[in-house]
């Protein structure tokens, strides 16, 4: 049997709400199949699995707030389904089903990570640690954002408290999750949540506090350094207009397409800036670029496309077809909010020429991409008037060093050379 | 179909692809990217709505001339005529 | 109720009649106390009640007649030695210190020292920095000693019945700001004991651990908290040395934050012992950070505001309380 848990959907995320279970207990699922949608401050995601098998138990009701790391559900083998499911349990037996697991995940010691530099009282450490509970994943109220015993006691009473009784144990002053009013809202009907006073209570002011968040945690705990570098795009815009020109409107592809593919294919040769900080240098395997959507009302949301590096052009523009409007919608799927392995912003549509971007951990790069205006050029003793994009790289030093991120930007910079490869 | 039929079907379109913005605000002469903070990605979805709509063909050359509302309205009446 | 009220001078004076009743081997020497009645008024008319045996003039020597007083208490005897201010115990620290905290030892445990020490320390009175002292550290930092603080009426009534049967040398300090405070006395069975410190009031959100003076300053910032629904847990440590561990971490252990008041300078104060040993004993019982609030780093002056300024307040007490549960926040 298999505890599915609430999945991190970002460094700044502690909790969210279930709005809508997709599988009932006995559903068959598949990798990638989405079994839930939660309510987070990045909007209505999709949850989706990794596992195949046959939802034993679901362990959370709907709307209750769930911390990260939280069992939500049992997924079972087909044999333990065949010998479980044989028998439709009786009211008393289901109790003694459920409540196990619930117990387990809670006292499961090696489950919890070990709380380092987590700012916390010692009591609170201690009382997170004999309970169960990730200290990691509460919101501290104390000095300097210090994590204190009542921020646990509350967040002990949200993760157990049935839902009826969650404004009693939640008191307004101190919401883990502010409620969000995405513009899309789900088919189902959300019941009222305790608002919080003062608390960001729009999409758009809820996205703003997870940015805070996630880029305060950066600026103070990863060491930046930032390479600069200008690339030549005559070539790149030169090749596009013409493959455009024999498109239809539809099928037509953009420039940052261009710097996708360059960037991920740029990350197959210099491998170091793939790759997640967490405790120590962790390579990924797979090439997940985050892309930066400007939310028109404030705010940024960065989906994850997936292995862009095997992506043709056309399957990135696909990619970005696709995700563009949902992150707008903020109607990300959890793989797409949790699975970047770097961020690519590109801000030249703004006028800007250089982007110095911060980092989103644990993620070690971010490429920062300007606008392409025409500059002086000299290429061979030679004075021309060429397309000029700058490029920009803020990176980990904890990470990685100038001359890796160097080597980065100029593989990238040779890839735009050659557009019809890549 | 009028200049001011067209122009309503513009903002209509442009609402659809931005809909937390308001576009029926527009000068004639504002720049509507600008305006509305559209960016590339969304300005490619507005013309695929566009040439879908009026059965129209436009070249991404022609983007530079169609900036603003009149512009835009002015450039998609003469090719729905011809 | 007013006939049940007593002054903590008269508690004094009552509980060395008690000693001086019960017991022939006791007597007290001292400036002043027989003719004069004490400096400040502590020992009135004992002259006439004991004669002039058992309440003795002596010189303005401390060397000598703490000298004295270890060598009656080295006799058989139980002298109470008075130091009429704590500013005079120095000269006779050569006294205290090298013979009557180590003798037990450096005899090889032939020659314990019943003496006990009553002195006035303490501020608030305008005495200024020639007799305003909080010392109270530093005697407490001396191996061979216990010291006592009487920051209550109580204790100013029975501590020195129990610190007259303590076989080695005991040291009392007593407070002249207190000595007008009228109290209603407990009424009280038998002796008490000097070993433990003693929880003044209960609460539940922290514990305030003072001593002395800063007793009743807590009481009084402690019943405007509750007024405001902060209950504070006063401790008094009433025993500077040896330190009840057992009870500070138990107050400690129930509330999970402290606030250690003191009117000595915070450096190297006897704030600084009990913070540590909570580190050492009960950090993981800790909901917040140790807080101290001490006197000033800075000699007594004698300006009532200033002597105000120099030592904490009951408002002091109750500003810090509110700031580390975080009162003014929500």
């Amino acid at each position: 049997m298999i505890e599915y848990k609430m999945p991190s959907l970002g460094a700044d995320m502690e909790s969210g709400f279930l709005r809508e279970w997709r599988v009932q207990p006995g559903d068959h699922i598949h990798k990638g199949d989405i079994i839930a949608e939660v309510e987070t401050q990045k909007g209505i995601i999709e949850i989706e699995v990794f596992e195949e098998g046959i939802i034993g138990e679901l362990l959370v009701k709907i709307n209750e707030q769930v911390p990260v790391g939280t069992a939500m559900a049992t997924i079972l083998s087909e044999e333990e389904a065949r010998s479980g499911i044989k028998a439709v349990p009786t009211e008393a037996q289901k109790e003694t089903i459920v409540a196990p697991p619930v117990t387990a995940t809670i006292v499961q010691p090696e489950t919890i990570p070990h709380p380092h530099h987590i700012r916390a009282s010692p009591l609170a450490k201690r009382i997170a640690a004999e309970k169960g509970i990730d200290i990691a994943t509460i919101h501290g109220t104390g000095p300097d954002g210090a994590v204190t015993r009542d921020d646990v006691e509350h967040a002990i009473a949200a993760q157990v408290a049935p839902m009826a009784e969650a404004p009693k144990v939640a008191p307004a002053e101190k919401p883990v999750m502010p409620e969000i009013k995405a513009e899309a809202k789900p088919k189902i009907e959300i019941p009222e949540i305790p608002k919080p006073t003062a608390t960001p209570t729009t999409a758009a002011e809820s996205i703003r506090m997870a940015v805070a968040a996630a880029m305060s945690k950066s600026n103070r705990e990863v060491p930046h350094y930032y390479l600069e570098t200008k690339i030549d795009m005559s070539k790149a815009l030169a090749w596009l207009s013409e493959t455009n020109k024999q498109r239809p409107v539809k099928e037509r592809l953009l420039p940052s397409v261009l710097l996708i593919k360059a960037v991920a294919k740029a990350l197959i040769d210099v491998p170091d800036l793939n790759a997640w900080w967490e405790n120590g240098l962790q390579r990924k395997e797979s090439i997940n670029v985050g892309y930066v959507v400007a939310l028109r009302t404030g705010g940024i949301m960065v989906p994850a496309i997936h292995d862009a590096d095997t992506k043709s052009l056309d399957e990135l523009m696909q990619a970005l077809n696709d995700l563009i409007p949902r992150a707008r919608a903020l109607r990300l799927r959890s793989s797409e909010l949790a699975d970047s392995t770097i961020t690519v912003t590109s801000l030249g549509e703004g006028g800007v020429e250089t982007v110095y971007g911060v980092i989103y951990p644990p993620q070690v790069a971010l490429v920062g991409f300007g606008g392409i205006t025409e500059q002086p050029w000299t290429e061979n003793g030679m004075l021309a008037v060429r397309p000029i994009l700058t490029a920009t790289l803020a990176a980990d030093h904890r990470a990685s060093d100038g001359s890796t991120g160097s080597r980065f930007l100029t593989s990238i910079k040779n890839y735009l050379q050659q557009p019809d490869k890549l | 179909m009028t200049a001011e039929e067209i122009k309503q079907t513009l903002v209509q379109r442009l609402k659809s692809i931005a809909p937390d913005t308001e576009p029926s605000q527009l000068q004639p002469d504002d720049n509507i990217r600008q305006s509305l903070g559209i960016d590339s990605f969304d300005y490619l979805q507005f013309i695929v709505a566009i040439d879908e709509q009026f059965s129209i063909e436009t070249p991404e050359e022609d983007y530079g001339k169609i900036q603003t509302l009149r512009e835009l309205t002015e450039y998609v009446a003469a090719r729905v005529k011809g | 109720m007013a006939g049940n009220l007593v002054t903590y001078r008269e508690c004094i004076k009552q509980a060395i009649r008690e000693v001086l009743l019960g017991d022939e081997r006791v007597f007290m020497m001292g400036e002043d106390v027989g003719h004069y009645g004490g400096a400040f008024a502590v020992s009135k008319n004992l002259l006439q009640e004991f004669g002039p045996e058992r309440i003795m003039d002596t010189p303005l020597s401390e060397a000598g007649f703490v000298g004295a007083g270890i060598g009656a208490a080295l006799g058989g005897m139980r002298p109470i030695v008075e130091i009429m201010t704590v500013n005079f115990s120095l000269l006779a620290l050569d006294q205290i210190a090298n013979n009557a905290a180590t003798l037990l030892h450096m005899s090889g445990g032939q020659f314990n020292v019943p003496l006990v020490i009553r002195m006035s320390a303490g501020i608030g009175r305008q005495l200024a920095a020639q007799h305003s002292h909080s010392w109270e550290p530093l005697f407490a930092h001396l191996p061979g000693l216990r010291i006592l603080s009487a920051g209550t009426h109580e204790d100013a009534r029975y501590m020195l019945a129990p610190a007259l049967l303590d076989p080695d040398p005991v040291i009392i300090f007593e407070y002249t700001s207190l000595l007008n405070v009228e109290k209603e006395l407990p009424v009280h069975a038998g002796s008490i004991d000097i070993s433990k410190a003693r929880v003044r009031r209960e609460g539940k959100d922290i514990s305030i651990i003072t001593y002395g003076t800063g007793v009743y300053k807590a009481l009084t910032a402690a019943e405007e908290l509750a007024q405001a629904g902060m209950e504070a847990e006063v401790v008094d440590l009433r025993i500077l040395r040896p330190l009840d561990d057992e009870t500070i971490m138990a107050s400690v252990a129930k509330t999970n934050r402290a606030l250690l008041v003191e009117d000595a300078s915070r450096s190297v104060s006897v704030s600084s012992e009990v913070s540590a040993r909570i580190m050492e004993k009960c950090f993981y019982e800790l909901d917040a950070p140790v807080q101290r609030l001490c006197g000033a780093e800075v000699p007594i002056p004698y300006p009532k505001h200033l002597e105000d300024a120099a030592v904490p307040q009951p408002a002091q007490i109750v500003s810090m309380v509110k700031s580390i549960l975080q009162h003014d926040r929500v």
